[in-house]
């Protein structure tokens, strides 16, 4: 797709823009837009994106999702997600082609002052988080897929908890595709968490199997001091769509955020997740468990900044790939010369079930203060072979055995979704597909 | 039960097994000794159809099936059970869940009906007292962390779960404390009965002090150049296996 062809969506979306949208947002999309036809797509010349080329994306032609179909869907709609989570949410938005569908979603009884609503709507009220926070976070100015999602947002969700209010039920933002072959659509999350707030959010994305399509969200998560998150993303795209998605946070003082990124379908996928600890005490944990197989290729791009004293941060990615598929997988921590005591972790391993499959991983760190705990771990390998013997010599099938163990590899990552409704549909869809992935090699 | 004809196997190349026979019948216990490097685990492996080695030549029956035919875990479900000489560390499977995956799976071929999760207690329970086992053991990953006498009492606790009918015990003496093979010889015991048999590969005759056999054997270059009663045992121990070396007349 020309570069032309974005800007001409661009002109053809202008009229229909929310008309409550902050003067601000209006100049932020013009920027962006002109940021993007000036650098373009990334090449495999970046550094960033020296193993995943957007090739496939960029020679495309897509084109946004019209405004109707989200009023159009019908609730059968929800049915493309393999997750089974239902029960499992006081709040449950749907999201079709990138727009809040409100006929299809709970919003449910929440604290006083907790928003959990459509971004477009623009309702009394929640114009603040945004004109404070909306653009704030994520940075396009070196993102072309953050500063194309600022052009091209039409919709998303606004999930903002006021100070010293604890929701107690996770919320699910649930983004689906009609699956129309080349449509694009651009889904903003807005998160904003109040001084001593707490909360669970979890992000989930699917489509129509085999439908070709390009979503590309970016999620923005602002923290104020002492407030704790719970983040879940779960990718379940269609196998032949593309996924590129950026979650950036930033923390204050003491806060405790945890993002938890599942990682399942999507025939081109990239991760972005980006955590800076901007106040003194701050907690991050980032994990992350993906499984590709067939030809398909997932990118998991971390980063975890730690900007001042004595923040602690945890990460894990673990994953698993079969078939001809490629996994990626870059875990940058960042020390700077403030973040004195600061204590961090990073553990990356890769489960290759075929010759074919392949990873590229690298682990970053650029410390820049020197009274500091840093530790890293990488490992590729395959299934332990003495181990699958070990299960069938006691009358455990070759199949079940390579199951076992491979859940066993991924058990790490499960096993610390703190949510156990999510971890159950998370396991049901992991087993479903390695199934289909150990039956095809 | 066991029938063992000219069996030749190979590891990584290397020819182990040179031409073994053996005949093990139901109700008996067979101790195969020999020095280290003779093929007595090698043996034991090949019975349990461990993928790495290879078998060139021979035949095994075991109750008039062609063992060697079967994949190791049809072997495990006819059966045959190994107790391995280094049990494996699965990290991440919890040592009650797999054991009632592998013992469902093994009742179900037997046309049995499977056990749901609080007969498995009971039945898992009342092995590991006998075992002399803590239950925070079903609650561990398999074998991970476990000390070695641990992990050898797991394998013959697996083996009491799982009722097999030829039971192949891979050195399991080595390694063990005078207390731990003393539970572990009458866990052993405990198991014998008319219809099933043992075989023991060891190293040391101490082990045979605990468990009687019927015949022992000695294996010597991957052939057994001896077999004779408990006695024989005994005349290893006294004459070590250095008389190995001039092999005239040994058969």
């Amino acid at each position: 797709m020309s570069l032309d062809a974005y800007k001409a969506e661009f002109d053809k979306a202008k009229p229909q823009r929310s008309k409550g949208e902050p003067a601000r947002i209006g100049r932020a999309r013009d920027e962006a837009l002109s940021r993007f036809l000036a650098n373009g797509f990334p090449t495999t010349k970046n550094e960033e994106w020296k193993f995943t080329s957007v090739e496939k994306i960029a020679s495309r032609t897509f084109a946004l999702a019209g405004s109707g179909e989200a009023d159009r869907a019908k609730p059968a709609a929800k049915d493309v997600s393999p997750f089974q989570l239902s029960g499992a949410f006081g709040s449950e938005l749907v999201f079709v082609d990138g727009r809040y569908a409100a006929a299809l979603s709970t919003v449910g009884s929440l604290p006083k002052g907790v928003q959990v609503s459509s971004l477009a709507a623009y309702t009394a009220g929640q114009t603040d988080a945004i004109e404070s926070h909306l653009g704030q976070v994520a940075p396009f100015d070196r993102q072309p897929f953050v500063a194309l999602n600022t052009a091209f947002f039409a919709d998303g969700a606004l999930v903002s908890i006021p100070a010293r209010t604890v929701v107690e039920k996770p919320i699910h933002l649930q983004f689906i595709s009609t699956g129309q072959a080349n449509q694009m659509a651009h889904p903003r999350v807005l998160i904003v968490m109040g001084e001593q707030s707490q909360g669970a959010v979890v992000e989930s994305y699917a489509g129509p199997a085999g439908a070709e399509y390009f979503t590309n969200v970016v999620t923005e998560v602002v923290m104020g001091e002492q407030s704790v998150l719970d983040h879940y993303k779960l990718q379940h795209e269609s196998n032949q769509a593309f996924h590129i998605g950026a979650i950036y946070v930033k923390a204050a003082r003491s806060a405790n955020c945890s993002s938890h990124s599942i990682s399942l379908g999507g025939a081109l996928v990239r991760n972005d997740v980006v955590a800076v600890l901007g106040g003194e005490g701050g907690q991050c944990t980032l994990n992350g468990l993906y499984l590709v197989d067939g030809q398909r290729h997932v990118d998991n791009h971390t980063t975890i900044d730690h900007a001042m004293p004595n923040c602690d941060s945890r990460e894990i990615y673990k994953g698993i790939l079969a078939g001809k598929s490629r996994g990626v997988f870059n875990g940058k921590i960042i020390v700077r010369p403030d973040a004195q005591k600061t204590d961090a972790k990073q553990t990356n391993r890769a489960l290759l079930l075929s010759e074919d499959a392949q990873i590229n991983s690298k682990p970053e760190l650029e410390i820049f203060a020197n009274d500091v705990k840093c530790t890293h771990g990488a490992a590729v390998g395959q299934l332990d072979k003495d181990a699958v013997f070990y299960l069938r010599s006691r009358g455990i099938g070759l199949v079940e055995a390579r199951h076992v163990l491979i859940h066993a590899f991924a058990g790490d990552v499960l096993n610390k979704l703190p949510l156990l409704a999510v971890r159950k549909g998370v396991e049901d869809v992991l087993h479903r597909q390695l199934d289909n992935a150990l039956r095809a090699a | 039960m066991l029938k063992v004809r000219n069996l030749h196997a190979r590891v990584a190349g290397r020819e182990i097994l040179k031409g073994i026979d053996l005949n093990v019948k139901r109700g008996e216990v067979h101790a195969i000794m020999g020095p280290n490097g003779s093929g007595k685990s090698t043996l034991a492996r090949v019975l349990a159809g461990h993928p790495e080695y290879e078998v060139t030549e021979g035949e095994v029956q075991f109750e008039s099936k062609d063992l060697l035919d079967m994949d190791p875990e049809v072997r495990a479900r006819e059966g045959v059970f190994l107790a391995f000489q280094y049990p494996v560390e699965i990290a991440g499977v919890n040592n009650a869940y797999f054991l009632k995956s592998a013992l469902n799976t093994v009742r179900k071929e037997r046309g049995l009906q499977e056990l749901d999760a609080m007969e498995f207690l009971t039945l898992v329970r009342a092995r590991m007292k006998e075992l002399d086992m803590d239950e925070s053991f079903l609650n561990r990953p398999v074998n991970e962390s476990f000390s070695g006498g641990e992990k050898k009492r797991n394998e013959i606790f697996q083996m009491a779960v799982l009722e097999p009918k030829l039971c192949v015990l891979d050195e399991t003496d080595s390694g063990l404390d005078i207390d731990a093979l003393k539970v572990v010889s009458q866990g052993v015991n405990m198991m014998r009965s008319p219809d099933r048999a043992f075989v023991l590969v060891t190293h040391y005759q101490r082990l045979l002090n605990y468990i009687v056999p019927d015949h022992v054997h000695v294996l010597s270059e991957g052939r057994i150049v001896r077999s004779g009663g408990k006695e024989l045992a005994l005349e290893l121990e006294d004459k070590g296996y250095s008389w190995l070396e001039q092999p005239a007349g040994a058969r």
